[in-house]
């Protein structure tokens, strides 16, 4: 322990273990006959522990400002030793001392704990030069650089691999364990570790621009934007220690006149002590320190702790926001989903339970060579052929979805071990693929392998006269773009190209239900089938469809009056820079700030979880706005108040639970220290507290809400 | 303008007064000491010599508590 504190705490220490041993030894001496030098003795340990104490609280009185912690404790066992309690009134500067020592421990352990959680700046990048390869300071490379990167080492700047493979840890930055491959022309992002190869990478940031810098500067700006509770005991400490004075200056001077005019008690030496003694309680246990070192260290472990899950709240504030969400809206693609387009189904017609057969036949007429393979007439094998028609119809196309069908047909050739070099196979495609006529609206009919292929949606399917028979319309069953192909008036089936969903995101919808979020809403710019399908699945409470971006806001807007706060955004900033006080100035921070303060009369508050594409403005307008995925988007970072940095939607709920538990926290050691502290001053005012319960009330009390307040930090 | 500067400072309430301190500081427009990680962040009035008045805040902040440090 001795070797982790500073030389102030150290000192602290040996004159706190000097002046107990004294005041013990002193306590025991046979000494009552020497009062004077009884006296003279006690002042040692006194002075030994408490001189700086006495010192501050004289320079206090100096410069006009009386009343703090120092004063308090001066005047209490000034007082003390004035009235011959001697051992008490070094007893009560000892544990003073004791507790502020603690207190300096804790919080610099704390520190201490969250720069190592969050160890993600890199000391020095290797740097290419002419005369080879140096150490430089990250600082002061610049962008376009090439720098090398060890196996072992943590990558110092953000750029693009020019040349070598590697595996990264990318735990420090999203809490994501598991390596993730990188490869030349892959970006990689600064504060992860390179594990295996030695990679040549160009930086595309500076480095106060690259990821590990803003992930650093965030987390050590959050504390800047106050919560309200912080805000409250600041308040409420500017206003308390003064009370507290005048009621004890009241009580020693009131306690004995009322006495001895109401209650006719003869006023003497005894009587004037005895309340003295009770005023003097009363400043001991008044010291504000406990909530108002341990409020700030809770928010600011909780914070830490997140940030080294890949969670970054970007202040207090947002901490109990987050802590108070109801309404969880989401937008659909990248949040949900994976928003990726991709072949998600395919489906060939069936003809009484068996796959269509016509396919093959015809293949086999045309002589194909591959014909062969089809006898075996499986629906799987139908399913290939099924999107290898499909593949080569949209050949020529460059429409997204047939850039999906292209992507998966490649796939299933490397599957199935027929994976041709790329300009090999176009050219054998190329010869089976005739005109190709496209409709717009409606997709596309051409020549493949002399066969009249159609691909595209029902109306085309109409239009070519091909009916689709009961057995093969599942279009209120797939999620998804349905692609029909029919080769002459035959229908051959269907292929369904969707965004996928991600495979944890039910399970994440349900686990914020558990932590009480009561509606959950999805908004997107997709048809309504898609997302009434997409929202069943997913078991959300609300999805709102063919949304743009701007009637996202709008639709946000809605539900923010539907939950009762609506106008919440006009509170007026109370002049201090909560909001707009850290780096990122982008404008939602100055209008944003004000509201996000100001939602007591709500019922709940509302969270907007996008993936910062496109929808800053939402994102802002949310009473908390929570970007996912936002690893090196700059946009999404400056517009959330919640930056999740891996798009695992999981983190959601994790958190709201640790936002929760921060704030509970946070509670706890409110009413905890102000309810001890109150009872003791009531009991001290009647005479029954000692000047040993009320050490208790102000260093016992102090101690345990640092220690509760540690708990944050897990 | 705003300006961060790191501090030293023991306690969390001698942290709260230095800030009050400093939002009392004539050029100061807004001020937010954070005290777990040991840094004050400084908004200007616009116009306002950034030097002299953080010797102004110095002078304000040594009076409410004795034992601190701002470094510019």
């Amino acid at each position: 322990m001795m070797k982790s504190m500073t030389k102030k705490q150290k000192e602290l220490l040996l004159r706190i273990i000097a002046a107990a041993v004294l005041m013990a030894v002193l306590a025991i001496l046979p000494l009552k006959k020497y009062p004077l030098l009884r006296f003279a003795l006690f002042l040692i340990p006194y002075f030994t522990v408490g001189h700086d104490i006495l010192r501050k609280a004289l320079k206090g009185i100096r410069n006009k400002q009386v009343f703090d912690e120092n004063f308090l404790m001066a005047a209490a066992t000034v007082g003390a030793m004035a009235l011959g309690e001697y051992t008490e009134g070094v007893a009560v500067m000892l544990f003073y001392q004791i507790g502020e020592l603690f207190q300096s421990y804790a919080v610099g352990k704390s520190r201490k704990n969250i720069s190592e959680l969050m160890d993600i700046r890199p000391d020095y990048a290797n740097l290419e030069t002419e005369d080879g390869v140096e150490e430089a300071d990250p600082d002061d490379v610049e962008i376009g650089s090439i720098i090398l990167i060890k196996p072992g080492e943590r990558v110092p700047i953000d750029g693009v691999i020019v040349e070598g493979t590697s595996s990264l840890d990318t735990a420090a930055l999203t809490g994501e364990s598991l390596p993730r491959d990188v490869a030349a022309g892959q970006e990689i992002l600064s504060g992860s570790i390179n594990l295996s190869g030695l990679l040549r990478v160009q930086t595309t940031k500076e480095f106060e621009e690259s990821t590990a810098s803003r992930i650093l500067d965030l987390v050590e700006n959050a504390g800047t934007r106050k919560a309200r509770s912080e805000q409250f005991i600041s308040k409420f400490a500017r206003w308390y220690t003064p009370a507290v004075c005048y009621s004890a200056l009241a009580l020693a001077i009131l306690g004995p006149l009322v006495n001895m005019l109401i209650f006719r008690v003869p006023g003497n030496r005894a009587l004037w002590s005895d309340w003295i003694y009770r005023a003097l309680t009363f400043l001991v246990i008044s010291c504000p320190c406990a909530i108002v070192v341990s409020i700030p260290l809770t928010f600011f472990g909780g914070i830490g702790g997140a940030g080294s899950k890949g969670i970054l709240i970007k202040g207090s504030n947002f901490m109990e926001t987050l802590a108070n969400v109801r309404t969880v809206v989401f937008d659909k693609t990248g949040t949900l989903t994976k928003g990726n387009f991709v072949v998600t189904r395919i489906c060939p017609a069936m003809y009484g339970g068996v796959a269509a057969e016509t396919l093959y036949t015809s293949r086999e007429n045309t002589g194909n060579k591959e014909a062969a393979a089809a006898e075996s007439g499986k629906a799987s094998e139908a399913g290939d052929r099924l999107l290898e028609y499909a593949a080569l119809a949209e050949r020529y196309s460059s429409h997204p979805i047939s850039r999906s069908l292209k992507e998966a047909w490649q796939k299933s050739l490397e599957k199935r071990g027929q994976g041709i070099a790329d300009d090999q196979s176009s050219d054998l495609s190329a010869a089976r693929v005739g005109d190709t006529e496209e409709i717009s609206g409606k997709g596309l009919i051409t020549e493949v392998d002399g066969l009249r292929i159609g691909v595209g949606n029902l109306q085309l399917m109409r239009d070519l006269g091909v009916t689709i028979t009961e057995e093969n319309d599942h279009s209120d069953v797939e999620i998804g773009t349905i692609v029909h192909v029919c080769a002459g008036s035959e229908y051959l089936g269907h292929i369904v190209i969707a965004d996928e969903i991600k495979p944890n995101a039910a399970e994440a919808i349900s686990d914020l239900r558990k932590t009480g979020v009561t509606r959950t809403v999805m908004l997107t710019g997709d048809a309504e089938a898609i997302a009434s399908r997409v929202a069943q699945k997913l078991g959300l409470d609300e999805y709102h469809a063919g949304l743009l971006p701007a009637d996202k806001v709008t639709r946000l807007e809605q539900l923010l009056d539907e939950m009762g706060g609506g106008s919440s955004r006009e509170v007026v900033n109370d002049g201090s820079i909560d909001g707009n006080g850290s780096n990122a100035d982008s404008g939602k921070d100055n209008t944003g700030s004000s509201a996000k303060n100001g939602n007591k009369g709500k019922k709940g508050t509302l969270a907007f979880v996008g993936d910062g594409i496109n929808d800053a403005p939402v994102l802002s307008r949310a009473d908390i706005g929570i970007a996912m995925g936002a690893l090196g988007s700059d946009a999404a970072i400056e517009a959330a108040d919640v930056v999740l940095m891996d798009d695992d939607p999981m983190k959601i709920s994790r958190a709201i639970r640790l936002a929760r538990k921060c704030i509970r926290i946070v509670n706890e050691n409110i009413w905890f220290a102000i309810g001890v502290k109150l009872a003791c001053l009531l009991l001290g005012a009647l005479g029954i507290a000692n000047m040993w319960l009320a050490i208790f009330a102000d260093v016992g009390v102090m101690v345990l809400c640092v220690l509760n307040a540690i708990r944050a930090l897990v | 303008m705003k300006k961060t500067y790191k501090i030293d400072v023991d306690c969390a309430n001698c942290a709260n007064k230095m800030e009050e301190a400093t939002k009392k500081t004539p050029g100061v427009k807004d001020a937010v000491v954070n005290f777990m990680a040991l840094k004050m962040k400084v908004e200007f009035e616009e116009g306002a010599d950034v030097d002299s008045v953080m010797q102004k805040v110095i002078e304000n902040c040594k009076i409410v508590e004795d034992d601190c440090q701002i470094f510019l």
